[in-house]
């Protein structure tokens, strides 16, 4: 009998501790794909953000550090710099990349520096309980805007991928969801994309992955998704940036 | 005789790491360190190795911390301000067992504080200076050559015992000339198993200190003491000038141990019997040479302690002396630096 569908070998054989309908797992596992078919995983190494993500390394079947809050494309470039012929990635959330690391992500963006970026962009902080993330909507209610998002005061959504496509050292990025069936095929080519990039030589990629948060929205998972699709992708346009 | 030439602190202990095999070197600019981050800039390209200056001292410590990870010897450097910027990054490194070479030519605080030298940074990097049960190695050079020399030092050790080492300099000993013999390059570098290299032939390394699990954390955290508790038992050093017969004991370090050392000639001449006891390693302090010294004296001994601060290292001196002897201080920092005379009058009076 022909085996059709496995787990990844760079996916352990291990129980998440993710919640239902969370988006993290689906992810994990579609850059495991990439890594398999890519025939990378023996010299992968993962950079793990703080965050709902911090022990992916639990879940990966690679080598991995641990970076602090904010900090992991800085701990990326040293290890890339150092080891030029490994494949070398970040996987962070928002409040990770685009608020108390917005530093380390402009500048190693704007360094060109050859990795590849998975931004988990779910609207929210998701370890701590659901305060306001740099991605939150407008109106969106979280733990720290109960009366929604309020632009006077909070500010607006913060659009990465459209802030970072003014660089010129920055090789491609691409905004995706994981909002449907559909949605996870594309994620997964994106993130090829951008894993062939760095394989390439050819500098900074970065996919940005809208994804379902179901337990800090307060929504069903199926409800989540269709959140993602409808909602989400009004203030974040889908598509390819650069 | 080997040749001697004319160096900056600074370029001395850029020479050295380059010469002591650092691979990595991540810096943001900052006074009075700047010439070691230029010194960098040129040295390590001309030996195809990596330079970054960094978009913040918070990123410069966590790119050391990936360089490290990957099994290189990687080193950042700075001063005060910076330094306290970094504390984040070094607690991780601690934590993560991750061993590297930080730099730390201090000036005068708080705040943005000025740019004149300073020993006021002790507490911060002899009791850890970040989050958390850990300690750093350090050392305090007095010299041009000190300071080059203990760069071999400071990477030997962070690389035995898996723990970031300091050099504590101050604004003086970066800025000021001195003839230096450099030393001859290092090879065979210890192999670092656990470095993240990519997994091929082995299973996953992971570099973390992040500990779940119940009991995991506690459990960490006391083989982390044991490590701590051996550097403490065999890597204390200090330097003595006349104390076998001294009834006066100056302690001082770096810069300041120079000023002590010409006060210790000075009492000598008055016929006073004076003695210099240097820490080298700040932690671990070098308690067991006090102990040393209270056990054999059978007269009275007293302590004399000087600093560019107002009494930092004092409290680790007074910890050792544990009330076995007087302790007294006299210190300066912000613009002034203790002079000779200030320290005599002290003493005399």
């Amino acid at each position: 009998m022909k085996k059709v569908f496995s787990r990844p070998e760079s996916l352990r054989d291990a129980a998440t501790h993710y919640c239902p309908g969370c988006g993290h797992g689906i992810a994990h596992r579609l850059i495991c794909e990439v890594i398999d078919e890519l025939g990378i995983r023996e010299k992968a190494i993962a950079v793990c953000p703080v965050g709902c993500a911090v022990v992916a390394y639990d879940y990966w079947n690679f080598d991995c550090c641990e970076a602090a809050h904010g900090r992991a494309l800085a701990v990326a470039t040293g290890i890339k710099r150092t080891q030029p012929d490994k494949f070398v990635f970040t996987y962070q959330g928002d409040g990770d990349l685009a608020a108390i690391g917005t530093a380390e992500t402009i500048h190693a963006a704007n360094r060109g520096e050859n990795l590849s970026v998975a931004f988990i962009n779910n609207a929210v902080y998701g370890m701590t309980g659901g305060q306001m993330a740099p991605t939150t909507l407008l109106g969106q209610k979280t733990a720290t805007t109960p009366r929604g998002r309020n632009p006077a005061g909070e500010g607006y959504p913060l659009k990465i991928c459209e802030l970072l496509a003014t660089l010129p050292a920055v090789a491609s990025l691409e905004r995706v969801a994981l909002d449907s069936p559909g949605g996870v095929i594309k994620t997964k080519r994106a993130l090829k994309a951008a894993f062939i990039n760095q394989l390439e030589g050819k500098g900074f990629s970065l996919v940005e992955i809208l994804s379902p948060c179901p337990v800090c929205w307060n929504k069903p998972a199926g409800e989540a998704w269709r959140w993602v699709r409808e909602e989400m992708a009004k203030t974040f346009p889908l598509g390819k940036f650069k | 005789m080997s040749k001697k030439i004319l160096m900056t602190g600074n370029e001395a202990i850029g020479e050295a790491a380059v010469r002591a095999g650092c691979d990595f070197y991540a810096g943001y600019p900052i006074t009075p360190q700047n010439e070691l981050t230029a010194y960098m800039a040129k040295r390590m390209p001309e030996e195809n190795r990596v330079f970054v200056q960094a978009e913040s001292e918070l990123a410069a410590i966590s790119m050391v911390m990936g360089a490290s990870a990957s099994g290189r010897r990687a080193m950042t450097s700075s001063s005060s301000p910076g330094i306290s910027l970094k504390q984040e990054g070094i607690s991780y490194l601690a934590g993560a067992q991750l061993p590297c070479l930080i730099v730390n030519i201090m000036r005068g605080g708080p705040g943005l504080g000025n740019i004149v030298p300073a020993q006021s940074d002790y507490f911060q990097a002899t009791r850890g200076g970040g989050h958390g049960d850990y300690h750093c190695i350090v050392l305090a050079p007095c010299s041009v050559q000190e300071a080059h020399n203990l760069v071999f030092s400071g990477f030997a050790l962070s690389d035995k015992y898996r723990a970031p080492a300091i050099i504590l300099g101050d604004g003086m000993l970066g800025q000021m000339m001195e003839p230096l013999v450099v030393h001859s390059k290092k090879k065979n570098l210890s192999t670092k198993p656990w470095a993240l290299t990519g997994c091929k032939g082995r299973r996953p390394n992971i570099v973390k200190s992040f500990y779940m699990q119940e009991g995991g954390l506690e459990e960490f955290n006391k083989a982390l003491q044991k490590k701590y508790a051996r550097i403490k038992e065999k890597e204390q050093r200090f330097e003595g000038i006349h104390l076998d017969d001294s009834e006066i004991i100056l302690v001082a370090y770096g810069t300041q141990a120079r000023i002590a050392r010409v006060v210790v000639e000075a009492l000598r001449k008055k016929g006073k019997k004076a003695g210099l006891l240097r820490p080298v390693t700040l932690w671990p302090f070098p308690a067991d040479a006090f102990e040393e010294l209270l056990k054999k004296k059978r007269k009275k001994v007293r302590f004399f302690v000087t600093e560019m601060s107002y009494g930092q290292m004092l409290e680790d001196v007074r910890l050792a002396v544990n009330g076995r002897a007087a302790v007294d201080f006299y210190g300066r920092a912000g613009g002034g630096i203790p002079t000779e005379e200030e320290i005599l009058r002290r003493i005399l009076q």
